[in-house]
């Protein structure tokens, strides 16, 4: 059995992080890949393009359900869906209550405790919640889990502070642990000089942009079936787009840790791409008045 | 009146008439409280099977609990090991708890560090905590290890455990080589008994896991060979009878075995006083911890309660791991000791034929008094499961067992326990229910005793205030016992732990006989010289 390699994605919320995660977790069952998804989001959308539905029994709905998470078995929470890809969801409370975090770091305890990670697969995927927002949501990159980190990102300037942000967070779980910065997935928006913005802020941070997914309608297309592109039309070259990414993550050997760029550095570099407006100082504190005199 | 010459304690001092007068005048003047009549009925209702129904219908809510929390479990676990400070992550609160119920129950003085996590420690996560605590730790208290378990307010937050550590050595908090080893105690999950598995399992695995460079699997962290040291070892779990550590112990002196206790916590537990403070005493070493994968095998005493123990042990150590029961009662001490002699191939010597003669003795003795007595019991997993075997070897017939911490495993043990004996037709397990519950069954459906903690005591009370008639005494075996004094040091394991067993239960019933008989010229026919 290979080693099995388990990946974190973390990016913006809303960048599309569980669209790409799973159509490249698609890829990469379709080239005979085991593997298993573990959404780490309350809204326990992370595996609804494999399974073809949005998966209802998380693992904290079901606890809840059941009284405690003592009382689950594994069989009741893993679900397969697309070419075998095993998926979990570890779910969480309502908006406005309780403690999502802790639901993460409690659904993860619980796969591994009853022995998910111990069957024969060859990668493992978390897709995790919008930003590092507590200690919960870094479970998946503690010591003994996650080994890769990938950020998905596009060339718009809060998605870029978000990928700058989430390797400062890498950076701490990364000098006491293996966890290590695998590389920035660009998710396009179809922003000017989209490819080589990324480029340069891999540079920057260390690390490398590992591949530039275009943008297609297809996907949107293929996301309202609940399927993904590999599944819904797999001769369509967005699908190649994905079995490249999967095949670049295969052979991927660059892991670092990331060097997080000062947020001054980070605004020259979307000044220079012309994403941000040079700052002009005297008209800061000044009133419209003020500026008219 | 409290005079010098006449000091009266908190019992009768309260019910001389000015502190009856006050405490009436304050209940009628400020506590709103119902009519006696209304309390009455009402305690009343609560002793029906109506109430019962809705009792155990309770959901949400947990009244009297028969467990703790896992870091009091992991704080027990880490003062076994030599020169060990526990040392716990969160709120100060909960470790004083852990140090005042322990002090309760051992009578002796208990060493337990926080790091006292406050809100600024909760929103930023309590990493400086860490660092600045095993700082202070290791330079103060002169520890050669310092174990870390952790409070729910760490476990809700997320922190890391293992990186702060990490990152203590690379920052220079503490030597890079000092022992830290830890473990994640939420204490909202599992138990007392949870955490003492969870330490222990971070402990051995701190000093003796590694990973095969090749394959990637779990292996020691030097080579090892099971068998190649000749000795067993030994896990008691979270075991807090000191004479069941004597006990096996001499044992496999008797036998000529070698043995490795992993945790001992024994000495430190029971310091003589001769005007020294020994914050550290006894205790296993960390050698014997690192030589421990060399092994023949290791001995779960409470093989229920120790699932992630057992399986590091199988799994990293690739020891074959005995399945047997708690030692507890005759056929299982047999059971053990001649595992033991199995895999040492040290004969069972003519001292323990002697001492296990001895209890059967005993137990024809008394058996006479203890026949079809009727017991509830309560308490952690494996313990139960063992008073439930030595009630059944007895002719004692266990009614109500119930266990607060258990899981289906334990329950499946249990009933296939009872089926196993004529005497256990009647019993009727409840796993997961609390003493409140334990109350309600105490009312419908009466034992003659309650075996348990002195969390029982209240059952007692309450069952006498319905009538003597109905009053369920308590006997107090088991963990916590703070009411009674130097309980702790008593054994239940082994042959000699079934002496003590079948010596307490004789004698509760004995003494419960003479309570009822010893009223002259009318039940005092019975009030018997010779029992």
């Amino acid at each position: 059995m290979a080693k099995l390699r388990q990946c974190a994605i973390y990016g913006k919320g809303g960048i599309g992080k569980s669209t790409t995660t799973q159509n490249l977790v698609a890829a990469l069952a379709e080239a005979g890949k085991k593997v298993m998804i573990v959404g780490c989001d309350p809204k326990a959308d992370s595996t609804r393009l494999i399974l073809h539905a949005k998966m209802q029994n998380t693992v904290m709905q079901l606890a809840a359900d059941a009284g405690s998470v003592e009382d689950l078995e594994l069989e009741d929470v893993l679900q397969v869906g697309f070419k075998g890809v095993k998926c979990a969801e570890s779910g969480g409370p309502e908006p406005g209550v309780g403690c999502a975090g802790r639901g993460v770091i409690t659904a993860i305890n619980f796969l591994e405790e009853e022995g998910a990670y111990e069957e024969d697969l060859d990668f493992v995927f978390y897709d995790v919640l919008g930003d590092v927002v507590c200690g919960g949501f870094a479970m998946p990159i503690r010591e003994g889990k996650a080994q890769e980190i990938y950020i998905v990102v596009s060339g718009e300037m809060m998605a870029m502070y978000a990928a700058n942000n989430i390797s400062k967070g890498i950076v701490k779980y990364a000098n006491s642990g293996g966890v290590r910065l695998a590389g920035l997935i660009c998710n396009s928006r179809n922003t000017d000089r989209e490819d080589e913005l990324i480029e340069a802020l891999a540079a920057k941070i260390g690390t490398q942009m590992i591949h530039f997914v275009p943008r297609h309608n297809v996907v949107q297309h293929a996301e309202i079936r609940r399927m993904t592109v590999i599944e819904y039309d797999p001769t369509h070259g967005q699908a190649d787009q994905y079995r490249e990414l999967a095949r670049k993550i295969v052979e991927n050997k660059k892991f670092i840790i990331p060097n997080p760029l000062e947020m001054e550095e980070l605004e020259e570099l979307l000044m220079e791409f012309g994403i941000m407006e040079v700052e002009d100082e005297k008209i800061v504190g000044k009133t419209a008045a003020e500026l008219a005199a | 009146m409290q005079t010098v010459e006449d000091t009266k304690t908190c019992f009768p001092l309260f019910n001389e008439p000015e502190y009856q007068d006050l405490l009436a005048k304050k209940r009628e003047l400020w506590e709103e409280m119902p009519s006696k009549d209304k309390v009455a009925e009402t305690f009343a209702w609560t002793t029906t099977l109506e109430y019962q129904d809705l009792n155990f219908k309770r959901e949400a809510l947990t009244i009297n609990p028969a467990k703790v929390c896992q870091p009091l479990g992991g704080a027990l676990c880490g003062m076994g090991f030599e020169k060990t400070m526990v040392y716990i992550h969160g709120s100060q609160g909960c470790v004083a708890y852990f140090r005042t119920y322990f002090n309760r129950h051992f009578k002796e003085p208990i060493a337990y560090i926080a790091d006292s996590m406050t809100e600024d420690a909760a929103v930023f996560g309590g990493q400086k905590n860490v660092h600045e605590g095993l700082q202070n730790a290791t330079k103060l208290y002169g520890a050669k290890m310092i174990a870390v378990c952790t409070t729910c307010i760490a476990e809700v937050i997320g922190d890391d455990l293992g990186a702060f550590i990490g990152n203590a050595r690379k920052e220079g908090y503490v030597d890079k080589d000092f022992p830290i080893p830890y473990a994640n105690t939420p204490s909202f999950v599992g138990s007392h008994i949870t955490g003492w598995d969870n330490m222990f399992e971070g402990i051995v695995s701190y000093f003796t896991a590694g990973v095969d460079e090749a394959t990637g699997q779990a292996t020691t962290k030097v080579p090892a060979t099971p068998g190649s040291n000749g000795k067993i070892n030994i896990v008691p779990g979270f075991e807090t009878y000191l004479g069941n550590y004597r006990v096996i112990k001499r044992y496999m002196r008797e036998m000529g075995v070698g043995y490795s206790f992993l945790c001992d916590p024994e000495e430190v537990l029971d310091t003589p006083a001769n005007g020294e403070y020994e914050m550290y005493a006894g205790g296993t070493t960390i050698e014997e911890v690192v030589d421990a994968p060399n092994a023949i095998t290791t001995f779960m005493l409470q093989p229920t309660s120790l699932e992630k123990s057992r399986k590091f042990v199988e799994g990293t150590w690739s020891h074959e791991v005995p399945k047997i029961n708690i030692p507890m009662g005759v056929e299982w001490t047999d059971e053990f000791l001649m595992k033991v002699s199995e895999v040492t191939g040290k004969p069972i010597p003519e001292s323990l034929l002697k001492e296990r003669g001895r209890l059967v003795d005993m137990m024809t003795d008394s058996h006479a008094w203890l026949h079809g007595k009727k017991m509830a019991v309560f308490g952690d997993p494996d313990f139960l499961l063992g008073l439930v075997k030595v009630m059944l070897e007895l002719g004692i017939e266990p009614t109500h067992i119930l266990c607060n911490n258990s899981n289906k495993r334990w329950e499946k043990r249990m009933k296939a326990l009872l089926e196993s004996s004529p005497y256990g037709v009647h019993g009727k397990v409840y796993a997961g229910y609390d003493l409140w519950h334990m109350r309600s069954l105490c009312f419908t459906d009466k034992p003659d005793f309650i075996v348990g903690s002195t969390y029982g005591k209240t059952i007692q009370r309450d069952t006498l205030h319905k009538g003597p008639e109905f009053e369920v005494p308590l006997i107090r075996i088991g963990f916590p016992i703070f009411d009674r004094h130097h309980l702790h040091r008593m054994t239940t394991l082994g042959y000699e732990g079934g002496m003590y067993l079948v010596t307490t239960l004789t004698n509760a019933v004995l003494e419960q006989l003479d309570e009822k008989t010893k009223f002259m010229a009318d039940t005092d026919y019975n009030f018997d010289i010779v029992r």
